[in-house]
């Protein structure tokens, strides 16, 4: 397939190819990163997301009125899984675990990165494209793939897998345990392979076109944040995501091929199965390889999001520079070696628990040092609040409030009382789900211009920010003493314990506040599907902004730039720099004689 | 009716949300029209205060579920080591809610404070090593102090030795039930393996080996298990299916159950149910439960259906680890009593010699 892309090396190239572009090149199997970021932006956050915020409000009306009937249940999930209106356990877990799944990988993994990697690497380093169109479409496709065999494992007879989105064998390995772990079971390995695959492909291109496409002037001190957060990203990916496909593969193995790398001494239904020798343990060091640095995965590109909309909607450069990248790194490092906080209960020796305690919270120094640099940022700037600042600052207020839970989370001692209940629930969701939404919002919001051409109501904008920010604290402030009150998670209902019955009131708080919040989300795609066709026609640069991407016009062409790929003399945070006219000095903008060059 | 109030909410919060979009339209149409889409000095006025008064929501909802929630916390730790283990959790609490406080006022404060106005600007400032350098170190400073208790906390509560004064049961899991298991009067628990649970029709509910003498005398129960006060408990865990997890928040324990494999917890009772039901916290939790169990039974005995019995405070093992349908019901009671009446339940179950015959 040739298709109108060219991967030139020589990023200074004037000639643009035109190749003629039909239907299908252009609008399915396109190799324009441009393009391909819409792909991913429609299929993981639109639809995989749609479906991911569906399912938790089911179980959350579940949750806030157990054992009540409700059409809604019939409606979505038929009479198979909801006789007369009452959800079946089963279900419930199924839906847990698509959930998790859905949102962590599909939404803000591939959502997230496919988007913003595929929209700013090349625009923003000054590229023509990926270094690969080819693999990116790929990486593209094999994701498509993933997400229809994902959806496809909701409609099998036995119901979806629902070992929880970890599936920690022998739950997830056995169908005897659980409906779940049959065909549903086998579907989400089958799709996450294919989702690894894609990962990987995406990431190494990612990796390579930052390494090799920059155009002249731009060294790695004048990289934009972003860019670094998803180069950073793309290695962690590369370097974790590998694990878990052995670890899928492995455990396929021992579901359909009678090894027992994870299972041993199994008696199920009055039988003693032959497993011998196993350790789910070892499925659990696999798993979280992987697992931590997700956590990682999805944070550091909003985070990397946020510190480019910061600055340029503050009008002032970003604090410290340097210590934020820095503090990448730190992050990226460190988040490869504290998977065993997930694990301090598992029955791992003692002494490793003090191992990665120390390690975990190590992490909160460089955690806290990108806090306090986006609040220093803030301080004597001149801030415009637009939707996208909005959420960038909504980013930092959810990042510090779950971030510090994290302390508690990962001291091994205290973990003994609170793992695995909704205390964790409340953590995880805050510092990376809704950070991460957050991040992915304020993008949205900020390179829509860039994306679409268009400009996206503000109003509205605002309107979802509010009943956003409001909603998330009024979901998980409160969910904090769920946990403390020692209810665990992935509970159908807690009436079967009345000890629990006085948390009635509290979750039926949740449940109205997740109500209103998932509903408030319609506003957003509202906003977005109608500025697309009828949103205010975009200037080159809205916001006044320094980095490459607002140079290259507003009408998408291959190539990104119709003459020349500009030139880049300065680091990408010049804003209100004393002795200008304005108050934003592009990266494409000399040196003028006498200027000082900006120390950072 | 709690599901149509709430869908009445919604519905209306909607058609406000709809309204003030047409307010925000219709306010823009008299004047000069800004159609930009970017936020212009009235928006970043607006959105400023509304950041401020964000931060006093934060605070609001934070006071407000200490206020309403402490109450649903779990009461004091009924174990040895966990009024050490409240003890740490309540430092790091009292730590992060002060950086909790301070940052975010910092956070929403400044974004209130330097929204853009017309004639603001922005000073050109890119580092300050030195203030770096500060909040790095002291951060770095009080987490060390925080890993080093944690640390010791930890090595406290998980290196047991195994004395003999130490009661030893084994906790044991299936899918959806516990056992508990006494070693007997040898305090020597008897090899076992999910292998012989088919001994004896199904009478070897543990799988005990029936050839090692040690086993002879081991009791299972099931529903409840008791604990004698102050007397160290060595639990050892075992899994005949999937991962459980036992877990035990009233006296500050889990451990996870893994097929294959024995897991071990250990800690010491200090409280007996019967002085744990004297707690004033806990007197007053069970008021509160059985006040909303009350209202519930009018509702269902309005439908011709069973009251709800009332409730009375027991300690709690329940399993926090998915392990399919029923992991919400995997129950069992546990019974902290004084030593002698320990011994004369303990005298009344049948040890597993007794079972097999």
């Amino acid at each position: 397939m040739s298709v109108a892309v060219n991967n030139n090396v020589d990023n200074h190239d004037e000639h643009v190819h035109h190749h003629k572009e039909t239907f299908i090149t252009k609008w399915i199997f396109s190799q324009d990163h441009k393009m391909i970021a819409k792909q991913y932006f429609v299929t993981g956050v639109i639809v995989m997301g749609i479906i991911g915020v569906l399912m938790s409000l089911l179980f959350r009306i579940q949750l806030g009125w157990p054992e009540e009937s409700f059409q809604v249940f019939k409606i979505f999930l038929g009479d198979r899984w909801a006789p007369d209106g009452v959800m079946d356990p089963n279900i419930y877990l199924a839906l847990v675990t698509i959930h998790g799944t859905i949102m962590v990988f599909f939404v803000l993994t591939a959502g997230l990165s496919g988007t913003f990697s595929n929209l700013l690497i090349p625009l923003q380093i000054g590229a023509r494209d990926m270094a690969s169109g080819f693999l990116n479409m790929i990486a593209y496709w094999l994701f498509f793939v993933s997400s229809v065999i994902m959806v496809a494992s909701l409609f099998v007879e036995a119901g979806p897998a629902a070992a929880g989105w970890t599936i920690y064998p022998p739950l997830s390995a056995l169908p005897q345990t659980q409906p779940g772990s049959g065909l549903g079971m086998t579907l989400w390995l089958v799709s996450m392979a294919f989702f690894i695959a894609s990962s990987l492909l995406g990431s190494l291109n990612y990796i390579v076109t930052v390494l090799n496409l920059r155009t002249k002037g731009m060294t790695f001190f004048r990289l934009p944040l972003t860019i670094w957060a998803f180069f950073i990203t793309a290695i962690i990916g590369v370097i974790s995501f590998p694990v878990l496909l052995s670890a899928a593969l492995l455990l396929i193995m021992d579901r359909s091929f009678g090894t027992s790398f994870f299972l041993s001494d199994i008696f199920v239904q009055g039988e003693v199965l032959h497993y011998q020798g196993g350790s789910p343990v070892l499925f659990e060091h696999l798993f979280w390889f992987l697992g931590h640095p997700e956590v990682y995965i999805v944070l550091l590109p909003a985070l990397g999001i946020t510190s480019e909309i910061i600055a340029t909607h503050a009008r002032k450069p970003i604090f410290g520079y340097r210590a934020m990248v820095a503090s990448i790194l730190a992050i990226a490092f460190l988040s490869t070696i504290v998977w065993g906080h997930h694990m301090f209960i598992t029955g791992m020796n003692p002494f490793l628990g003090s191992v990665f305690t120390f390690t975990t919270l190590l992490i909160a120094i460089p955690s806290a040092v990108k806090a306090f640099n986006y609040i220093a940022t803030l301080w004597k700037g001149n801030l415009q609040l637009n939707p996208a600042m909005l959420f960038s600052i909504g980013l930092v207020s959810t990042f510090i409030t779950g971030g510090l839970t994290g302390i508690i989370l990962g001291d091994s001692a205290l973990d003994i009382n609170v793992h695995d209940t909704y205390f964790v629930v409340a953590h995880f969701h805050l510092v990376m789900g809704i950070s991460a939404l957050y991040g992915l919002f304020a993008g949205v919001y900020h390179w829509f211009p860039r994306l679409y051409g268009r400009m996206m109501n503000k109003s509205l904008g605002y309107i979802h920010f509010w009943i956003t920010a409001i909603g998330a604290y009024g979901i998980f402030f409160p969910m904090h003493f769920v946990g403390m009150a020692g209810l665990p998670r992935r509970y159908y209902t807690n009436t079967a314990f009345p000890y629990f019955d006085d948390l009635a009131d509290i979750n039926v708080l949740i449940t109205v506040f997740a109500l209103i919040t998932g509903l408030a989300q319609l506003v957003f795609l509202y906003n977005f599907f109608h500025s697309m066709y009828y949103g205010k026609k975009s200037e080159q640069n809205p916001w006044k902004s320094n980095t490459l991407e607002w140079t290259a016009p507003v009408e998408h062409i291959h190539g990104n730039w119709p003459g020349k790929i500009p030139q880049v003399f300065r680091w990408a945070y010049d804003y209100s720099k004393p002795g200008k006219k304005e108050d934003f000095v592009p990266q494409s903008v000399p040196i003028a004689e006498g200027e000082k060059i900006t120390e950072h | 009716m709690t599901i149509i109030l709430s869908i009445i909410t919604v519905v209306l919060l909607s058609i406000s949300v709809w309204q003030i979009v047409k307010i925000f339209e219709v306010s823009n149409l008299g004047k000069k029209r800004d159609n930009s889409q970017v936020a212009n000095y009235k928006d970043n006025d607006l959105h400023g205060k509304l950041m401020f008064a964000f931060l006093v929501f934060i605070y609001l909802v934070t006071i407000f579920s200490f206020v309403s929630y402490t109450k649903v916390l779990l009461p004091e730790a009924a174990s040895e080591h966990g009024s050490t283990y409240d003890t740490l959790f309540f430092v790091s609490f009292a730590l992060i809610m002060f950086v909790q406080i301070i940052t975010q006022a910092l956070l929403h404060y400044f974004s209130y404070r330097y929204r853009g106005l017309k004639n603001t600007k922005a000073s050109f400032i890119t580092h300050d090593n030195k203030l770096e350098f500060i909040w790095t170190i002291i951060p770095a400073i009080v987490l060390f102090g925080l890993i080093l208790y944690g640390m010791t906390t930890w090595s406290q509560i998980m290196n047991f030795e195994e004395d003999e004064d130490a009661l030893v049961i084994e906790l044991y899991a299936q899918q959806w039930n516990w056992k508990a298991r006494y070693a007997g009067e040898d305090n020597v628990l008897g090899d076992a393996n999910v292998r012989f649970l088919n001994d004896y029709d199904g009478r070897n509910t543990v799988g005990i080996d029936s050839s090692d003498p040690n086993g002879l005398d081991d009791i299972v129960v099931t529903q409840e298990f008791h604990l004698p006060v102050d007397r160290k408990v060595i639990f050892k865990f075992r899994s005949q299916d999937v991962l459980h997890s036992a877990y035990m928040p009233h006296f500050r324990a889990q451990m996870n159950c893994v097929p294959g494999m024995i897991t071990e917890f250990s800690f010491t009772p200090t409280i007996t149910t019967a002085d744990m039901r004297m707690n004033a916290d806990v007197v007053d939790k069970v008021n509160r439960i059985n006040k909303i169990r009350y209202e519930n039974s009018q509702e269902l005995i309005a439908k011709g259906e069973e009251s709800l019995e009332p409730y009375q405070f027991d300690y709690l093992l329940l399993c926090a680890k998915i392990c399919g349908s029923s992991h919400y019901n995997m129950q069992m009671k546990i019974i902290v009593e004084s030593e002698k009446d320990f011994k004369k339940w303990i005298n009344e179950q049948q040890t597993f010699s007794e079972i097999i015959q």
